[in-house]
């Protein structure tokens, strides 16, 4: 075979490179596009912050920060607003906290690339894809009207058909001479106890009597509440605990693990010892931004207990704890929720545009607090990827 | 010392230039420092049309930081600084108003690890000719080639040009590298350790071609081994520690070293 | 030994929580929703009967007339339950969404990766993870009160200023205050960071050798960008679009709140659209417990985790296939 002769080729390409129509404008503008697109990305942010931060601002008071809302939220603060979103997210992160971290550390210190962990990080990275309203539709399906309603029928024997109530309807009939003994009985030493008025005493014993043979209906545990929306949001967020605390985990070098079974520890001892204080502030990194990820969601909980309007905190009669006799939160009633105000003061109220300023504060308030949360996170990254450097 | 007297060792003396040629590449006081860090101390080189000009040292001495200047690579690191100037034909290619593009298009380069494109074949060579508008399919064709042709490669792939680069054996990749060097016509290739990710088998392949370019280009290659120094080059510089202890021949620099370092280093190699 | 063995046991059931979860998840929403086939048929969710009566007052009779449409009006004498528009809906959102995000989020995500540095992209980086943070009530309230009114307000200053030109037809094209294209804009904010994000992270894992070997061959910084590193990292960049795409579809509350919940088919993305979450974000908390209303909301849910899901899954597939040939 014989070359052919790339000559005459070669020295049109080489005038080609010398003279080159190089740095064509089209990249300059693309190149000036790409920044644009970017500085106004970031000058959105700018702008949603400022305008929320100073539109809401000067409605936030003292006052609004500690005081119920009135007039169906048309007025007064969102204390309430505030405890409720506390809450909820309190119990979230004290529920995802061990199920994440104990997790993470399974699937990095326990099960090296096994086949169940590789099922288990499909999971997460499919738990962590699911729209947050499927949660919401999950914590209703699940925990409010199976777990409930099944722990209201064990607990409370209360129905969960129009076929049982029918059944227990019959049940209570027939012993109904009993039944009302039994609560007579029942309720008269309760009067006596709290010392009731002998009239008081005669209706409260008449109206328990009369209960005893109505079978009650009313859920305990079947309703949204707090617990319930702690528990949808504990799995929303699980899935950023478990990235966050897998990355810490597998920040520790591999020659501390090795000392520390050098020195004859156990698997367990050397993950207590060494690894999880190592990891510490990778997990608390992810457990701010899980708590923020939970302040700032709403349609998880949309159904499983957040209340529109519900001035009164969400706490239980006094507790006595011997010295003093305080209420603790209930975490089994409906609450309310920072998230859900705004979107209820926004677009359910008869007059939005009264409330304009009251949903810019609270807007605010929820803002700071989720800017907040991300900051710390984000310095808190920073100081302790700076020190494993 | 037995290496040296491999009958392959005698790089084209036949092809020296005059000496009284100007360098097509000249280093003059050139200061490099990474952020605070001085990386080159007063590197003064002269590099002539047609040498093969290799690089030894110690790992960390300079040398590679050296020839990515020659293409002005290094500075793609943001914290890097450079002082004094490097003459490309007279021209401080160190100059502010440089025109890089040019300037990399004269002076190729291959790289320590092969680096095809995740493209064809076809298109890793075809690559750097679109980039500088070279557009007819018919050139494009015949350079594409041509370039493979002269880096030993066109027999071996010539019928699956439009397959991955990425399924090519590391020693293809490199000489798919050298051919996408190639393409564009440079007057220099810079090499910088081509062989240390390969076999020896690849690297021979390789060296085969050295020898086989330095007809048409300047090579100046970077390289820790010893016996490849000696079998394709003609001048040798050793650096040490960001300085230059000694440069010149190849063989008067194995066989009869000056400075007392070089001996040790090209001895302590060998032995 | 047997304590090493029962901490073990208990951290593998922590660890399995997810695996339940995402389990259960489909399970009970699965459960849920089945039931609405036993309540209606198969075909009521495409097509809705509709059956008017009317009244001749010459004739004094009512007369029944038997229509079909793509209808969803769960709550009326005779429920119509047509997905059609609730799924179009979404479509047209999460397609408006991810077109904007796509531009906007690769540019985001090429400038991050090869053009701002080291130090200006430590700054970056963090602000992109701050706007994913905020909360969607809050970019739902932002665009209700602060961007709907005024494009209204300019929308009909241009509409009269160019009255003499186009007539009425800008006042005709932009219909609603409350539209998809707003709700689009919402979506988007939340979905161009993490679209920007992830395209950094998957251009950040292209190989330095790939640049310097452009460079080296006389390429500009845009010309690397866009022939080598954006085609390099492109399974990354596409699995990143198609999450993005799968977000703007399980997006809720700022559809809810700005694109207006009108469950009805329109192409003009400046009419009032409903999607399959705002629904049932609106009607769940209404809907009756054991209802067909119910049981339909709980199939709509299906269908949206069930989407999700295999959008989720062809990210993942893109992206394993992208770091088996990395790795080659």
């Amino acid at each position: 075979m014989k070359e052919k002769n790339f000559d005459a080729t070669l020295g049109r390409v080489k005038t080609a490179m010398e003279s080159g129509s190089r740095a064509p404008m089209w990249a300059l503008v693309f190149e000036t596009v790409v920044k644009i697109l970017t500085g106004f990305v970031v000058a959105a942010l700018a702008f949603i912050l400022f305008t929320i931060i100073t539109k809401g601002g000067p409605h936030v008071s003292w006052e609004f920060l500690s005081q119920p809302p009135r007039d169906t939220g048309m007025a007064g603060g969102v204390w309430p607003a505030i405890f409720g979103t506390f809450f909820v997210v309190l119990f979230m992160i004290m529920m995802a906290i061990p199920l994440g971290v104990f997790g993470a550390v399974y699937l990095v210190e326990y099960s090296r690339g096994g086949f169940a962990a590789r099922v288990i990080r499909a999971a997460v990275s499919n738990l962590a894809g699911v729209p947050s309203i499927v949660f919401g539709l999950f914590g209703l399906g699940f925990f409010v009207l199976f777990v409930g309603r099944n722990l209201d029928y064990m607990v409370y024997d209360i129905p969960r058909s129009e076929s049982e109530l029918v059944e227990k309807r019959a049940r209570l009939e027939a012993n109904r001479t009993e039944l009302e003994a039994e609560a007579r009985t029942g309720a008269e030493a309760e009067a006596a106890r709290r010392q009731l008025a002998p009239e008081e005493a005669q209706a409260f014993v008449a109206q328990r009597v009369v209960e005893a043979t109505i079978p009650s209906t009313r859920p305990v545990f079947g309703q949204g509440a707090m617990f319930w929306a702690a528990a949808t949001l504990a799995l929303l967020v699980l899935p950023v605990i478990i990235v966050s605390t897998e990355e810490a985990l597998r920040a520790v070098p591999l020659s501390l693990r090795e000392a520390s079974y050098a020195l004859g520890s156990t698997k367990w001892q050397m993950v207590r010892n060494i690894v999880l204080p190592m990891a510490r502030s990778g997990i608390l990194t992810g457990a701010i931004l899980a708590v923020s990820r939970g302040a700032g969601e709403l349609a998880p909980v949309l159904f499983v207990g957040v209340a529109a309007f519900k001035p009164d905190l969400p706490l239980t009669d006094p507790v006595d704890f011997g010295l003093f006799e305080v209420p603790v939160v209930n975490p089994f009633t409906s609450f309310m929720h920072l998230n859900y105000h705004i979107y209820t003061l926004a677009t359910q109220s008869p007059d939005p545009d009264a409330t304009r300023g009251l949903q810019f504060a609270t807007t605010a308030v929820l803002v700071l607090l989720t800017v907040a949360l991300n900051l710390a996170a984000i310095r808190l990254r920073n100081l302790y990827s700076a020190r494993n450097r | 010392m037995t290496a040296l007297a491999a009958p392959h060792a005698t790089p084209g003396t036949q092809e020296q230039k005059h000496v009284s040629e100007p360098p097509l590449l000249r280093v003059d006081k050139l200061d490099f420092y990474y952020g605070e860090k001085q990386a080159l101390f007063g590197i003064e080189l002269d590099i002539h049309q047609g040498e093969v000009h290799a690089m030894i040292g110690p790992s960390g001495c300079g040398k590679s930081t050296l020839i990515k200047c020659f293409n002005r690579i290094a500075e793609l690191n943001p914290i890097v600084r450079t002082q004094g100037r490097i003459l490309f034909r007279g021209r401080d290619i160190l100059a502010p108003g440089e025109d890089l593009i040019t300037l990399r298009t004269q002076i190729g380069m291959v790289f320590q690890r092969p680096n095809p494109f995740p493209k064809s074949i076809y298109e890793n060579i075809a690559y750097g000719l679109r980039l500088h508008g070279v557009k007819d399919k018919a050139t494009i064709d015949d350079v594409v080639e041509w370039s493979l042709r002269r880096s030993a490669l066109w027999g071996e792939v010539h019928n699956r040009l439009k397959s991955s680069a990425l399924a090519l054996s590391g020693g293809q990749q490199q000489r798919l590298c050298i051919a996408r060097a190639l393409a564009v016509q440079p007057d220099v290739l810079l090499m910088d350790e081509p062989c240390s990710a390969l076999d020896p088998i690849a690297t021979a392949r390789i060296e085969e071609l050295i020898i086989e370019l330095k007809y048409s280009y300047t090579i100046v290659i970077v390289t820790h081994n010893m016996q490849q120094a000696v079998r394709v080059s003609s001048k040798t510089t050793f650096l040490y520690l960001g300085e230059i202890i000694e440069t010149g021949d190849t063989k008067q620099v194995f066989n009869a070293p000056v400075h007392k370092r070089t001996k040790d280093y090209v001895a302590g190699e060998f032995s | 030994m047997y304590r090493e063995k029962a901490i073990e046991a208990l951290l593998s059931v922590c660890a399995t929580v997810s695996l339940v979860a995402i389990f259960l998840i489909f399970l009970f929403l699965f459960k849920e929703g089945i039931i609405a086939f036993k309540l209606a048929g198969v075909g009521d969710f495409i097509v809705a009967k509709i059956s008017e009566v009317t009244f001749d007052p010459v004739t004094e009779e009512f007369t029944k007339t038997e229509t079909t449409g793509y209808v969803w009006q769960p709550v009326s004498d005779q429920p119509k339950l047509s997905f059609v528009p609730l799924v179009w809906g979404s479509l047209l959102i999460a397609a408006l969404a991810a077109t904007v995000s796509t531009i906007v989020g690769i540019a985001c995500g090429l400038y991050l990766s090869e053009m701002a540095g080291r130090k200006l992209r430590g700054r970056l980086k963090p602000l992109m993870e701050l706007l994913v943070s905020i909360p969607t009530v809050v970019i739902g309230f932002f665009m209700l009160a602060i961007i709907a009114y005024p494009l209204r307000a300019f929308a009909d200053w241009a509409g009269a200023a160019l009255a003499p030109i186009l007539g009425d037809w800008v006042s005709s094209i932009y219909t609603d205050t409350f539209n998809a294209f707003i709700g689009a804009l919402g979506v988007s904010i939340v979905i161009i960071p993490v679209i920007a994000s992830l395209v950094d992270d998957s251009l950040q894992s292209v190989p330095q050798d790939l640049r310097d070997g452009s460079f080296a061959l006389g390429a500009t910084r845009w010309q690397t960008s866009w022939r080598v590193v954006l085609p390099a990292g492109f399974s990354g960049v596409a699995a990143a679009v198609i999450l993005g795409f799968g977000r703007a579809l399980g997006e809720t509350m700022i559809v809810v709140m700005c694109a207006g919940n009108a469950a009805q088919l329109s192409a003009n993305p400046f009419d009032s659209v409903t999607t399959m979450t705002a629904r049932i974000a609106t009607e769940m908390g209404t809907a009756g417990v054991g209802s067909l209303h119910q049981h339909t909301l709980f199939l709509v849910g299906s269908t949206l985790v069930t989407v999700t899901f295999f959008l989720n899954l062809l990210a993942e597939v893109i992206v394993q296939k992208y770091r088996s040939r990395i790795v080659s």
